[in-house]
């Protein structure tokens, strides 16, 4: 069992992708999105990132929307910045330490940190332990900092089962 | 259908565009690469956004059905934005493209 789904959670998304990609639910298409489900997970092994249990699944789901509300801000205020005078726009590189030591987490963090608050993940020192953001109208960097590990990595610390070192 | 949905539709139509438009906007206006890159990855999610949540609502109004493919859309762009966004910065980092000179905290040399 374990040879042929080596990640259930993954065959299952599969699965639920492709009949909402067909936007049906007959037999037919179960079947071969089954089939998709697990060809899919075994021919791509060899690259697919280990991901950890989620320990708090109603975390998750209130960090989703915590998400999902800061992309809508986001979205308003790199709308105001592109509209607004171009020589007010103090863009700098910052670069925050990072305790998450799990590769699946860590690229979590870097795209909601894309999408979210005025900020563009740009790169990972080679041992992975700083996250180089670049910041299009950075105000105070401390902040910022302090915003990303309190807002973002805590709660993803916490829903997923990997140890802060 | 009905009046309200119809009005609902529209306003999320004219939203997404509008934001839409204004990440094209950023791409253009903004000084150099990497502020260029918040354009699309912004601007546009939310504008995409608002046209998917615009299409569900006109086919559960006319078709009266669920339509949840859309959702897909949403998902495939979460995905896919952040993760071109991040190859595009690093591929500039290394290519050492010339940056506005008041970017502070320019990453050091390696």
């Amino acid at each position: 069992m374990k040879r042929l789904l080596p990640q259930p959670g993954l065959s299952l998304l599969l699965i639920v992708m492709w009949l909402l990609l067909t936007n049906s639910l007959n037999l037919g298409q179960l079947l071969l999105g089954g089939l998709l489900g697990v060809a899919i997970p075994l021919l791509c092994r060899r690259f697919l990132l280990e991901v950890p249990p989620v320990r708090k699944p109603a975390k998750l789901v209130s960090f989703a929307l915590l998400v999902l509300y800061d992309i809508v801000i986001a979205n308003v205020h790199v709308a105001r910045l592109v509209l607004g005078r171009r020589d007010r726009l103090r863009p700098a590189f910052v670069e925050v330490p990072i305790e998450i030591r799990d590769e699946f987490v860590l690229a979590v963090l870097s795209s909601v940190l894309s999408l979210t608050p005025g900020t563009v993940s740009a790169g990972l020192s080679p041992d992975h332990s700083r996250l180089l953001l670049h910041v299009l109208d950075l105000e105070d960097a401390d902040d910022l900092v302090a915003q990303v590990k309190t807002r973002y990595e805590a709660p993803l610390l916490e829903i997923f089962e990997c140890s802060p070192t | 259908m009905n009046i309200w949905i119809e009005i609902a539709v529209s306003a999320l139509l004219l939203l997404g565009c509008s934001f839409a438009l204004i990440g094209a906007i950023g791409l253009y206006r903004l000084p150099d690469f990497f502020t260029r890159l918040h354009g699309p990855t912004k601007a546009t999610t939310l504008g995409v956004g608002s046209l998917i949540v615009a299409s569900m609502l006109f086919f559960a109004g006319s078709e009266h059905r669920l339509s949840l493919h859309e959702l897909l859309l949403a998902i495939f762009l979460f995905i896919t934005a952040p993760v071109s966004a991040h190859m595009l910065a690093r591929a500039a980092l290394q290519q050492k493209v010339r940056l506005v000179e008041r970017t502070r905290g320019q990453p050091r040399e390696e």
